[in-house]
């Protein structure tokens, strides 16, 4: 390198082959050397051909744009579920647009495919058997909540009394911990008068009057 | 698997089967062979959609699967197929090419089974009985037996073929022993078997579909609910399950080759010509395998036969029109032999290096002026010439030969070769000849071609992108406007819609439509440039 630089200095420039083989005469000018790179859009010389028009062409321009329109809407066309970046809402649960990632829209011939790609669809059967028990929030395993469906079925048909389903639920959970046997009788007392709370909770107020009567000198609030 | 091939089937894979494909082939595509875990840890991407992914590939039938390279317990190991991917490029053509041979039926059947990749013959024969149907007036539908039929003949001609069957597939976790060596496929077939090697490919399978197509009317979603269902459990009893149907490329490839073979003698020589070549071929479809350099030799007799009625030349003429071809530079046709009033043949192979050959020049002559051609089929003709013979041959004045010879070496269409008259290679005593390639030539602007088609999409992409807004605002008010027009409104509410977009959007607007249409049909006019060079590059490769 040292040396080509160093013979640069004399004349038109020592290139390692004949020039006059090429075809560059001796002291013709050649093109100056262009020091930058080639610009973004050079000028054209030639312009290029005119697109073929006709029915043709336009048919398979149709043709073309509608393909690529409907492979938009099929389900090959693969989009990453979008996380929420919002607060967790509670109509989520009951509002599940959004194809998720464990999900495949479509059912492809799974003997074809290698076992490792086949991708179930669990979470719609979750759903459905979760809302139909409405016990949101259980921590005791399945079996437990099988057996107190039982019960649940049991006592409904052995009881004569007409109950809304959320009220025994609600006995349920309070009282999963205690023993069953006692719910019984425990239901009989609520369900006489069919409201929410327990009767022997509710003072109405019948001698509230009479009990005031005998100390008039107290402030009554 | 260069550069530029890759970038187009990124391009491809995105606007089909967007984002996440993408990235999934393009890393495919550049890394060879590789399985699930892998592609998952270096594209970054959740294992769902990688597996998602796969199987649109596969079925689109753009990745391929296969056990792993460690044997039969090792991980399947996936690959994709470039040249695969970049068929979807030609989609328009082939469905096009099936509706001037079998009409709407078999456009919209092609239509369908390139949309999901592979498709049973009942699934096809029912959507596209329910397509036709919706096209057709009130009261009229489709019946499914015509659907069956051109289904029957689109297999006859060999447009259709079933699916390869799998191979058996046992994943690492699965295989607690080392699978046995008693299956057919596993061990002794290290390729994946191709469609042509199942000797039923071409077979229909025994079914009968009787029906019609069912009109959907756009406004009760819930009947089609019930109608999908319907369709699901109908398909179930149809007894052709696991027989899917794909397209097959080459056989519409043959054909582009012999469209392209007929439309050069008819412009070189005259339709008569064209007429018999293009007998010649019909006679030679079921006979000539695909990679064939000539048809079977055929005899002027039979051509004579089997001309269509309304070209009535008496035979004589037909002897002088043969004897034009064979003498024909361009050698489209050759005499292989005298017997049965002369034995002749269509030169494929020769036909096609001539029609690549003929692209090249074009090519040279409109980037470089018509001087420069001249200058490059004097050397495609004469090999090697030096620089003094150039000018001589080409009459161009020496600084002017000069000039173009050193463009054309620098765009890499024309070569230096060195001949070395001493051991030493003094440059004072070597000769510097000029050359063209065809072959490696040819194979640059296929490369240039893939460039072109890939800079086309990205401007595409940019110019939708830049006007988004606008194009989203259109859609929009398109959307009103129906709505209106189908629950009855009075012209002046659609005025007032309409007004809504001003003129200047408006003529934005078109300026974008006219500039996205003339984008989309230049890159298929590019793709007809690339199946000529590809075809020719393939025809010299196997030999």
């Amino acid at each position: 390198m040292a040396g080509l630089g160093h013979s640069r200095g004399r004349g038109k420039g020592y290139m390692s082959f004949s020039i006059e083989a090429v075809g560059i005469g001796k002291g013709e000018n050649l093109p100056p050397s262009i020091l930058q790179p080639t610009p973004l859009f050079p000028p054209v010389e030639h312009k290029p051909v005119p697109l073929v028009m006709g029915e043709e062409a336009e048919y398979m321009l149709a043709l073309k744009q509608e393909f690529r329109g409907n492979m938009k809407n099929l389900p090959f066309y693969v989009r990453p579920a979008v996380s929420k970046k919002d607060v967790e809402r509670y109509s989520d649960k009951y509002q599940n647009s959004e194809p998720s990632d464990n999900t495949i829209e479509w059912n492809p011939d799974w003997k074809r495919l290698p076992k490792e790609l086949r991708i179930c669809v669990k979470k719609a059967l979750k759903e459905n058997t979760s809302l139909s028990v409405e016990t949101t929030v259980d921590p005791k395993p399945r079996k437990k909540t099988r057996v107190d469906k039982e019960e649940i079925i049991h006592n409904l048909e052995t009881l004569e009394e007409e109950v809304t389903s959320d009220e025994e639920e609600g006995e349920k959970k309070k009282q999963e911990e205690e023993q069953q046997d006692g719910e019984e009788e425990y239901d009989e007392e609520e369900f006489e008068e069919e409201t929410d709370y327990i009767m022997s909770y509710f003072d109405n107020g019948e001698e509230f009057g009479g009990d005031s009567d005998d100390n008039m000198d107290e402030a009554v609030y | 698997m260069t550069a530029q091939e890759v970038r187009l089937c990124g391009l491809l894979l995105q606007e089909h089967f967007g984002e996440v494909v993408e990235r999934i082939g393009t890393h495919l595509l550049r890394g060879g062979a590789q399985n699930l875990r892998t592609i998952a840890n270096e594209t970054n991407t959740p294992l769902d959609l990688v597996k998602k992914s796969l199987c649109v590939l596969v079925q689109h039938g753009a990745c391929e699967f296969g056990s792993g390279r460690r044997g039969p317990g090792s991980p399947v190991e996936y690959r994709a197929s470039c040249e695969r991917v970049l068929r979807v490029l030609r989609y328009p053509r082939y469905i096009y090419t099936a509706k001037t041979l079998y009409g709407d039926t078999g456009e919209l059947i092609v239509e369908e089974v390139l949309q999901r990749g592979h498709m049973t013959m009942s699934n096809t024969v029912k959507t596209v009985a329910d397509r036709l149907t919706h096209n057709m007036e009130e009261g009229r539908s489709m019946e499914y037996s015509e659907v069956v039929s051109a289904f029957s003949k689109l297999v006859e001609t060999h447009f259709l073929q079933r699916c390869p069957p799998v191979a058996e597939m046992g994943t690492a976790a699965t295989s607690t022993t080392p699978a046995t060596p008693s299956t057919p496929a596993a061990p002794a077939s290290t390729s994946p078997p191709t469609a042509e090697s199942n000797p039923d490919c071409y077979k229909l399978p025994h079914v009968t579909l009787i029906g019609r197509g069912k009109r959907r009317r756009s406004s009760d979603d819930s009947e089609e609910q019930r109608g999908g269902k319907k369709a699901k459990m109908d398909s179930e009893s149809c007894g052709d399950e696991g027989i899917y149907w794909l397209v097959n490329f080459e056989r519409f490839h043959q054909h582009f080759r012999d469209q392209a073979i007929i439309s050069a003698v008819a412009s070189k020589l005259d339709q008569t010509s064209s007429e018999i070549v293009r007998t010649m071929l019909r006679m030679s479809e079921v006979t000539t395998t695909q990679t064939a350099a000539y048809t079977q030799p055929l005899s002027a007799n039979e051509i004579f036969r089997s001309l269509p009625p309304n070209y009535s030349i008496s035979r004589p003429i037909l002897d002088q029109y043969l004897s034009l071809l064979v003498d024909d530079p361009m050698e489209f046709v050759g005499k292989s032999g005298d017997s049965g009033g002369g034995m002749y043949v269509v030169n494929l192979q020769r036909a096609l290096a001539n029609l690549a050959r003929a692209t090249l020049e074009s090519v040279v002559q409109e980037r470089f002026g018509s001087r420069s051609a001249r200058i490059f089929r004097l050397l495609l003709r004469k090999r090697h010439l030096e620089q003094k013979q150039v000018e001589d041959f080409a009459m161009i004045p020496a600084k002017e030969a000069k000039d173009m010879l050193y463009t054309l070496l620098s765009e890499n269409l024309v070569q230096l070769q060195e001949i070395p008259k001493t051991p030493d290679h003094a440059p004072s005593r070597t000769f510097y000849l000029y050359t063209v390639n065809q072959l490696p030539t040819a194979r640059l602007l296929l490369q240039h071609c893939y460039k072109t088609v890939a800079n086309l999409i990205e401007r595409r992409l940019f110019e939708t992108k830049e006007n988004k807004r606008l194009l989203e605002k259109s859609q929009r008010i398109e959307a009103i406007l129906a709505s209106l027009q189908a629950s009855g409104a009075e012209p002046e509410q659609l005025t007032e819609v309409e007004e809504m977009i001003t003129a200047p959007e408006r003529q934005q607007l078109e300026a974008l439509r006219h500039h996205i249409n003339k984008l989309d049909s230049t890159e298929n006019q590019v793709d007809e440039t690339v199946f000529l060079l590809e075809s020719y590059i393939f025809s010299t490769k196997t030999k």
